[in-house]
């Protein structure tokens, strides 16, 4: 058993197929490039054509050499390390690209060039967005998933080669919808900004994660489909809806980057921050709640602490955060009733959100010195807590009266980072370290003492910076609802922003030590990979007091 | 459209939605509370712990 068969079928299934469609691709992307009057779609057509070239080399050489081997009697790894990698360099880029926005806010001179445009504030926030929610936490949802779907159904990734498809098209789309917004392309909707051929190209990507997902779970040798498979699914197949209807378009021209929405007016509203929403709900909650659900019980060593609970968790979680986002439209032109439903479930959501946290806490009961002792489980622990507050948190921000204050102040933003960097941050970097050591057979990570370094630095930096938004939000939202006895408005809305200027600065040092942070967690990460002395082959041959034979129990 | 009004409609869609919803939590519930399924969920518990390798 320990003795790996490396026993080969050949290359992997679809091989040949995905070449010639790599050819077909490259062949017609050149031609959009060349009969586009649109600059912007002839350079996006070029980064198309570009990678579809380089698919389509290294599938031939591939091929020819040999070197492109099935291996059906392990797990598919090589992907996940991969991911890993993905995984950390978008960290880098994405939360680089949100302390340069933060600091543009603070000193709004800076990279503002107004005839040029690429690195203006309007250009680089949305790449902030996307860089950090679907480059670094996409890359983190569908490596850990492949891993995870593996374990716990006893089966390897299905679809030959389909799944390096996922992961490179993938990082495609990050290309495409990246360059697009520094270009100026965009559709103008939030989280949803890539025009209407990315909208595309992800779409047949996302389908085929689904497939292999799916495939994956229907070879299986377990029975029970564990309950981190069912957030992973929920995930896949909601966001898929969501990206559908959401980014219902018509093209201005077929080599045209340009579109018209499907929707207008306040259906239009309703519809994208149903997506809006909902990419919170499956994409940063469900997703990374089955990271939760497998990576803390096997870091712990202990079994869920209620899987009865974990199945009403999702059952419940799932059914009502689809109907949350109208409380983005409180005192719009959405009907009342629509804005009452969108908060009553959002409140509703408070019961599930911390059933699941409790769920997840009390995983550890048995284990809590691993609170003391490992820096990792720590990550993951407090990464729950802060799933807890925000999830505490939005619930009050959505119940109306609230809302009149906090809504398009910096408390929103506060609310959205103590989520995404205290919660899907500390999750991702927590099954992250866990994975390192699995993924590339090493003993433990390089230094615990960095772990250290990188959580009390990550963690005095999310406080800075929620803490920062909490004042300036409430704030600039009672400076707006500020009226002089004459009855007009007390501060015009410069003098709000000069208000801020201070805590964007802090917040500005806060983004700075989480990427600091996720710097450090690089080079553990890269020290883990290089060390041979690390090996666990090595230690192995010294000390291997676990190992039995798997015929002892027959 | 005699009889069938906004209200008639919007009234039938909520409480129409709470039986709905509530019979669907209470479903999952007792799905979830299923004596029968104990031994299930008491195993699918440890999963996470399980071997790692294939085969």
């Amino acid at each position: 058993m320990s003795a790996p068969s490396l026993t080969s079928s050949g290359p992997p299934a679809g091989s040949k197929v995905l070449l010639i469609i790599s050819v077909l691709g490259a062949f017609l992307a050149v031609l959009g490039a060349g009969l586009t009057h649109d600059t912007i779609f002839r350079l996006q057509a070029g980064t198309f054509a570009i990678a579809a070239i380089i698919a389509g080399f290294v599938l031939s050489s591939g091929l020819a050499g040999g070197k492109l081997q099935d291996h059906p009697d392990q797990y598919s790894d090589n992907i996940i390390k991969a991911g890993v990698i993905a995984t950390m360099f978008w960290a880098a880029a994405g939360l680089l690209a949100g302390v340069v926005i933060a600091a543009q806010l603070s000193w709004p001179n800076l990279l503002f060039f107004p005839e040029a445009g690429w690195t203006n504030f309007g250009r680089l926030r949305p790449l902030h967005t996307s860089a950090v929610i679907f480059a670094f936490g996409g890359n983190a949802l569908i490596a850990t998933s492949f891993w995870v779907v593996q374990r716990t159904c006893k089966a390897r990734l299905a679809g030959g080669i389909t799944p390096w498809f996922v992961f490179w098209g993938y990082q495609l789309f990050i290309v495409l919808a990246a360059t697009g917004y520094l270009m100026g392309a965009t559709q103008g909707k939030e989280y949803a900004e890539p025009v209407w051929y990315t909208d595309i190209w992800l779409t047949i990507v996302w389908v085929a994660y689904l497939l292999v997902f799916l495939g994956t779970i229907w070879k299986r040798k377990e029975p029970h489909i564990y309950v981190a498979n069912w957030f992973y699914l929920a995930f896949i197949v909601t966001i898929a809806l969501l990206h559908l209807v959401n980014n219902a378009a018509v093209p201005v021209g077929w080599l045209n980057h340009r579109s018209y929405g499907a929707m207008s007016g306040v259906q239009d509203a309703l519809t994208q921050w149903w997506y809006g929403h909902n990419a919170v709900g499956f994409f940063l909650t469900a997703g990374f709640l089955a990271m939760m659900y497998y990576f803390v019980p096997k870091r712990v060593e202990r079994p869920v602490y209620s899987y009865r609970l974990s199945i009403v968790h999702f059952w419940a979680l799932i059914f009502i955060y689809i109907w949350a986002g109208p409380h983005h439209l409180h005192y719009t032109a959405l009907p009342q009733w629509a804005q009452t439903l969108g908060m009553t479930f959002s409140i509703m959501l408070w019961m599930p959100s911390w059933g699941g946290m409790i769920n997840g806490l009390m995983t550890l009961s048995g284990a809590w010195d691993k609170l003391r002792t490992d820096p990792v489980v720590r990550m993951m622990v407090v990464a729950i807590a802060f799933y807890g507050m925000a999830t505490f948190e939005g619930p009050v921000m959505s119940i109306r009266a609230v809302n009149a204050l906090s809504h398009y102040t910096d408390w929103t933003i506060g609310h959205v980072h103590s989520g995404a960097l205290g919660w899907n941050g500390f999750i991702t970097f927590g099954a992250i370290y866990c994975m390192v050591p699995w993924l590339w057979k090493k003993k433990a990570m390089y230094s615990n003492k960095l772990i250290e370094w990188h959580f009390w630095i990550a963690t005095t930096g999310i406080l800075l910076y929620i803490a920062a938004m909490w004042v300036s939000g409430i704030m600039e939202g009672l400076m707006w609802r500020e009226y002089t006895p004459q009855g007009f408005l007390a501060y015009s809305f410069i003098e709000t922003v000069s208000a801020k200027h201070i805590e964007n600065v802090i917040r500005t040092i806060g983004g700075l030590m989480f990427l600091t942070g996720a710097l450090i967690m690089i080079v553990n990460i890269w020290k883990t990979i290089t060390s041979p002395e690390l090996d666990l082959a090595a230690a192995e041959l010294t000390d291997d007091t676990s190992a039995t034979p798997a015929t002892a129990n027959a | 459209m005699s009889g069938l009004t906004y209200e008639t409609v919007s009234r039938i869609a909520q409480q129409g939605g709470l039986i709905y919803f509530g019979l669907l939590f209470l479903a999952g519930c007792a799905f979830a509370l299923l004596p029968s399924k104990k031994a299930e969920f008491q195993h699918a518990a440890r999963m996470p712990l399980d071997d790692e390798e294939l085969s």
